[in-house]
């Protein structure tokens, strides 16, 4: 008879949701156990190449739904690996959004000046800082010109990376080769293991099952490290708590794979999904008017012409983040690099005559590939999206060795999401278009669905029970002891990069984990610092944190 | 066994489909795979086959179906449209323009086969844009059409990109009245 491996704590995923709570809970003191079904890479492995099999492939997930794809993190360190590390605060009207349900979607208890001492927590351990204009690259600069001159402001936005280190070689989605862009491989992962937390890589977790002791089991599949689509075993761990922080495209299929064994599911598991309002219009600018129009030049010969120089996206404008329009109707655009195969294949042709999206044309505007220019709107979404039964393993179906499967995911967009995405294209047309500086034209929906690189809320807090998997601990209703802290547990789509919120709100549930795996009989302490011992920002959530322990 | 012609036509059909999406110039006068309506290197150029034959990609299994399938829509649309047979090569035969419908048709939303197709597509893409098949930096250094017409910038000496001048270096907008100190939205 084998015997069963056991836990305090047993974290699914690495990413934010999954390297914050373990931080916090080992240097406490409990037993921490992360079992991560991506690899384990450093920054040495993080290349500069499209080969298939480099780290662009080993690290990614693209899964391929019905009406929606996502591109998520699959490594240790999750999103944080391949997030281009922009991180503004979630605007004040976001924690009052009402969406499809007619009542306030999120926690009462919740709201933006509730969530500020977390965010400085998050904000001291990466760190995350404002950006000056003279670090804006290129891109960010035309963009930041466009706006002005349509009568529009832009702001550098905050980003948590180290711009001393950067060398703008724009490969940040491949894993940051040169330790500039904070990931959490830098400070909550290494001080997690410090703490004697445990990470395994190449484990894919299958199941829970509930054991008579109250605790969990968790099932798992060891990987191959080439080839993702080959398991090379299976086992399982015991645990007193269980954290799912294995991504939004992830957790609700993993909980879905378990009702069986594991009792019936809140009705809000894999329901409720939300693409982030996610929308990309392509510019090709003409470089004459950059100059003309702008003023602007890199040099005698290029006034633009620099796609590829930079660090993803660093100019957003929040014009529209007004908390008095109508819901649906507020978004934010950000200026953006998306590298060849993921930012080129949807990009459609203005004025094409043939096929949009491919064709002679299509080739045309690649010769332009330097003067295009991508804008990002994250709008407000209709939680439209529904996951189907569960794949026999993992969350997809693979079809390569790595990078691409196909899910079961399913989205149709509502008149409120079309509608939101059609007035921040008119926006974007009208800031870019001004003047003939370029044709802009959104990405096509017909190949793959809508896109989405910030997947939420499939498996969201809320007060209502009906339409919410998590009460405001986090913690999964009917099942006690079982957590989520993944962009699944957002409520709702935050019209603004999600990351630097779901690090908040993990930060947040820590003290109710630790209040349940004292329940538990599991003796942990709550109070470490920021990872690099920094404890500025700890006198700020002191009190929230009594009030959950007492 | 073995079936070098088999193997051709099959390459032949796939590369008049990758052809269709990134098309570029003849390999030489009598290549009837590439249509030759773009200048330079297209997709077949960049690599395609080698793309879908890489074991990672995850295509090769499906890639004679594939073919077989393309040329079965070929002949289907030959009769649709009064176009004569042609046994041999029904989609390699097929002009460019009629290529261009009839892959329209197989990525069109409502096609049963879309995903199949638009998978095909999106590697055809990606040995343009990234050859896929090899590293970058030995593409950029053979010349490789994609990355040559995108005008990808060459790494240093070391194959890692850097760009010491990145920046216009100042203000471009005023920033949005209600920002933070932290530089969020208020």
């Amino acid at each position: 008879m084998n015997a069963t491996e056991t836990t305090d704590v047993l974290i699914v995923g690495s990413g934010f949701g999954g390297a914050i709570t373990a931080y916090h809970l080992a240097a406490g003191g409990a037993r921490v156990t992360v079992l991560e079904r991506g690899p384990w890479l450093r920054s040495e492995d993080f290349d500069h190449d499209f080969k298939f099999g480099s780290s662009a492939t080993r690290v990614f997930d693209f899964v391929v739904g019905d009406g929606m794809s996502v591109l998520g993190g699959n490594c240790v360190g999750g999103g944080s690996v391949v997030y281009f590390a922009t991180m503004p605060r979630a605007p004040r009207f976001v924690f009052e959004r009402h969406g499809s349900i007619g009542r306030r979607m999120w926690p009462a208890v919740i709201d933006r000046d509730v969530l500020e001492p977390w965010y400085d927590r998050v904000a001291e351990a990466l760190p995350i800082t404002p950006t000056s204009w003279d670090e804006v690259p290129y891109i960010g600069g035309v963009f930041a010109a466009a706006c002005k001159a349509a009568g529009h402001t832009a702001n550098p936005s905050p980003s948590a990376v180290d711009t001393s280190l950067c060398t703008n070689c724009n490969w940040m989605m491949s894993g940051c080769r040169f330790d500039a862009k904070r990931s959490l491989l830098l400070n909550y992962l290494p001080a997690a293991l410090s703490h004697g937390a445990e990470i395994r890589p190449l484990h894919e977790v299958q199941r829970i099952t509930r054991l008579d002791t109250g605790g969990y089991r968790v099932h798992y599949n060891t990987i191959h490290e080439v080839d993702y689509r080959q398991q090379t075993g299976s086992g399982a761990i015991d645990a007193k708590v269980v954290i799912l922080a294995a991504g939004t495209a992830a957790t609700p299929v993993i909980l879905q794979r378990s009702e069986a064994e594991l009792g019936t599911m809140p009705h809000a598991v894999g329901r409720y999904f939300s693409g982030n309002g996610e929308r990309l219009n392509t510019a090709v600018i003409e470089e004459d008017k950059v100059r003309e129009l702008l003023g602007l030049s890199r040099d005698e010969e290029n006034a633009y012409g620099a796609y590829q120089i930079g660090r993803g996206p660093v100019v957003a404008s929040w014009d529209r983040l007004n908390a008095d329009l109508p819901e649906y109707e507020r978004f934010s655009l950000e200026q953006l690099y998306f590298p060849p195969g993921f930012g080129t294949i949807l990009a459609q042709v203005p004025d094409a005559t043939g096929p949009t999206w491919y064709g002679p044309e299509k080739k045309e505007m690649l010769r332009k590939w330097r003067s295009w220019l991508t804008v990002f709107t994250m709008s407000e979404d209709d939680n439209e999206g529904v996951f189907g039964p569960p794949p026999p393993t993992g969350n997809s179906e693979r079809l390569s060795q790595q990078l691409l499967g196909f899910g079961r995911l399913r989205y149709r967009p509502t008149a409120n999401t079309l509608r939101g995405w059609e007035v921040s294209d008119a926006a974007v047309r009208q800031i870019l278009e001004h003047n003939g500086l370029s044709r802009v034209m959104p990405w096509t929906n017909d190949v793959i669905g809508a896109y989405t690189v910030h997947p939420l809320s499939a498996c969201r807090i809320g007060d209502d029970p009906a339409t919410s998997a998590l009460d405001d601990r986090h913690e999964l209703r009917g099942h006690p002891g079982i957590f989520v802290t993944d962009g699944s547990a957002v409520p709702g789509a935050l019209t603004v990069n999600p990351a630097f919120t779901i690090a908040a709100l993990a930060e947040r549930a820590v003290p109710g984990i630790v209040h349940a795996l004292r329940e538990r009989g599991v003796d942990v302490r709550y109070g470490a610092p920021a990872p690099d011992g920094g404890g500025a920002a700890r006198r700020g959530t002191a009190a929230a944190a009594r009030a959950v322990l007492g | 066994m073995p079936d070098p012609e088999g193997q051709e036509s099959r390459n032949a059909a796939l590369e008049a489909f990758a052809d269709t999406i990134i098309p570029g110039e003849k390999h030489h006068p009598d290549d009837r795979a590439v249509a030759g309506v773009s200048a330079g290197g297209g997709a077949v150029a960049s690599g395609v086959i080698a793309v879908l034959e890489s074991p990672e990609g995850g295509m090769a299994p499906a890639l004679d179906d594939l073919a077989r399938t393309l040329d079965e829509h070929a002949v289907r649309f030959r009769t649709e449209h009064g176009l004569p047979p042609d046994e041999r090569e029904p989609f390699v035969g097929l002009r460019y323009d009629e290529r261009l419908a009839l892959v329209g048709e197989l990525l069109a939303p409502e096609h049963p086969e879309r995903a199949m197709w638009a998978g095909l597509a999106m590697f055809s893409f990606m040995a343009f844009d990234t050859g896929a098949h090899m590293h970058t930096a030995d593409a950029i250094a053979a010349g490789h059409p994609g990355l040559a017409v995108l005008g990808f910038a060459p790494p240093g000496e070391d194959g890692l990109w850097r760009f010491p001048a990145y920046s216009y270096g100042r203000q471009l907008a005023d920033v949005h009245p209600d920002t933070d100190p932290t530089g969020s939205p208020a």
